[in-house]
């Protein structure tokens, strides 16, 4: 199903500048492969080499931190909104 | 983009070690990892002796080759050499030998710590053209960020949790920065932040200028050592947001030794965070290196931080150290801000409560020694938090301006005094 993705700074040069990507997806992990088949290259810098979200890169969606879900098996529905975020800010 | 990097050499990922240029940048565009300013240390060690320091107005600036300006501050230049108070009489309550307040309640011009960031971060951002500044904050880094952009004309921005205390916001509104409200936590807060960064051109302090913002914490650990004497202290207690405080406090100590400004000695850095808030602690106790994000629920909504970004590096610090973690309820937490108040009469908010707190359980379980000496960052000013207190403290005794009644209130407590 169609969700929007938002992409952070770090990872638009990858996307050609894109902000927002919208892909087809039924969870998470689902959304994450799609974006390496359009964008290639892009999995590597969300995922370390054991398939999990790199600890310095956080996942919401519609606004709910991916980790207070079930992480990539998260399941989407229509319209909603993932948004990449480094972690490393505030304090 | 910058002629003049002063001491500065790059920022450099402290995950994968790529080097970035001296910009407005805070994760490695690789792995988000966190950058961080590496330094020309040779070239410091030229230029910075005690005899320079002591040499300089007593302000955090008298250590500027260890802080990330390219050319001279511009921006509060007044803040930092706070107090470092020995203070016997919680020492005795406490338990422990020799204990000493690095008091930040007075720091200048906003009343915590944060004025340390805020100057270093505001400083480079004018080196770098900015002329907006912003920030996400629980609190007193609004206060700052507003204070400070005030006084350099800048134009500010600061994001709040709408649910602060009272004295948190007038004290960012009083400035005439624009202060938003998010309806949600510091979190939240934080990750709109990241998304507004990423979209317009202002310098958030916190985020795209966090490299040189964070490295202004350093100050603090540079005063208690040359406070002492220039010695290191044995334990230092640092209350945990972000967990930044505390590794920066680390790199302070780490700096000066290789500097040779002090001898190498052992030195043990220790942690404290509520236990509504406390995803860095609870790791810590269990021997963790990892944390798992909480949601928040505490009074010390200033350390109410529940994805902390220093959080691994926290616990890496501590475990290097030496260190311990804990964590204190809000009873706990009043009980140390009265603590503070009745020994040393000095008045901190909810985060100093925290402090106070864990050192007392750090001491009675023996991870700090009682035979040691130990150094506790206050950082924040209880006027800032009375709500936290407020009804916690007793209430005045009101009378009519009559001596017969003042004497009749001093015998009826003396009575009860005497038969309690």
């Amino acid at each position: 199903m169609p969700v929007n993705v938002r992409i952070p700074t770090p990872l638009r040069k990858l996307t050609n500048e894109a902000e927002l990507v919208q892909v087809n997806a039924a969870t998470i992990g689902d959304a994450i492969a799609e974006l390496q088949n359009r964008y290639p290259g892009i999995q590597d810098r969300l995922v370390d080499e054991n398939g999990e979200v790199r600890r310095f890169v956080n996942v919401y969606v519609n606004e709910e931190d991916i980790r207070f879900l079930q992480n990539q098996q998260t399941p989407l529905k229509d319209g909603d909104e993932i948004s990449i975020i480094p972690a490393i800010a505030g304090g | 983009m910058d002629k003049q990097p002063g001491f500065m050499k790059a920022l450099k990922c402290r995950e994968c070690g790529r080097e970035y240029p001296l910009t407005a940048t805070h994760v490695c565009e690789f792995d988000f990892g966190p950058l961080e300013v590496v330094y020309d240390y040779d070239k410091i060690k030229g230029a910075l002796t005690r005899a320079t320091i002591e040499s300089r107005r007593k302000s955090m600036w008298r250590y500027r080759e260890l802080l990330p300006t390219a050319g001279e501050p511009t921006v509060g230049l007044e803040v930092g050499f706070t107090p470092l108070i020995k203070a016997d009489r919680l020492a005795k309550r406490l338990g422990i030998r020799e204990l000493w307040i690095k008091n930040d309640t007075v720091n200048y011009p906003t009343l915590s710590f944060k004025d340390r960031v805020v100057s270093v971060a505001l400083s480079r951002a004018k080196e770098l053209g900015f002329t907006t500044v912003a920030c996400a904050s629980t609190g007193n880094l609004a206060n700052s960020v507003a204070a400070n952009a005030a006084s350099a004309g800048l134009k500010s921005y600061v994001f709040i949790p709408s649910d602060l205390e009272t004295g948190k916001i007038v004290n960012s509104l009083v400035y005439g920065a624009n202060v938003v409200g998010i309806k949600g936590h510091y979190d939240e807060v934080n990750r709109l932040c990241a998304e507004i960064a990423g979209k317009y051109g202002w310098a958030f302090v916190n985020v795209n200028m966090r490299p040189y913002y964070a490295e202004g914490s350093k100050s603090m650990g540079y005063e208690i050592a040359e406070q002492l004497g220039w010695r290191l202290p044995q334990h230092t207690v640092v209350p945990m947001a972000s967990g930044s405080l505390l590794t920066k406090i680390q790199k302070s100590y780490q700096e000066l030794t290789k500097l040779g400004l002090v001898t190498d000695s052992k030195y043990s850095v220790h942690g404290a965070q509520p236990t509504g808030c406390s995803p860095i602690s609870v790791a810590q106790k269990a021997g963790l290196d990892f944390f798992k994000p909480v949601k928040p629920n505490t009074i010390a909504k200033s350390l109410a931080i529940g994805t902390p970004a220093d959080g691994f590096y926290a616990l890496k610090v501590m475990k290097e150290t030496g260190g311990a973690a804990d964590d204190v309820t809000d009873d706990e937490i009043r009980e140390g801000i009265r603590l503070l108040a009745e020994c040393e009469g000095i008045f901190t908010e909810t985060a100093g409560g925290v402090t106070v707190g864990v050192a007392k359980k750090l001491i009675a379980s023996g991870k700090i020694p009682s035979s040691d000496s130990a150094v506790l960052c206050i950082t924040g000013n209880g006027l800032k938090t009375l709500d936290a207190i407020m009804g916690h403290v007793g209430q005045p005794r009101e009378i009519r301006p009559s001596l017969r009644e003042f004497e009749a209130m001093l015998e009826s407590e003396n009575k009860s005094a005497i038969s309690a």
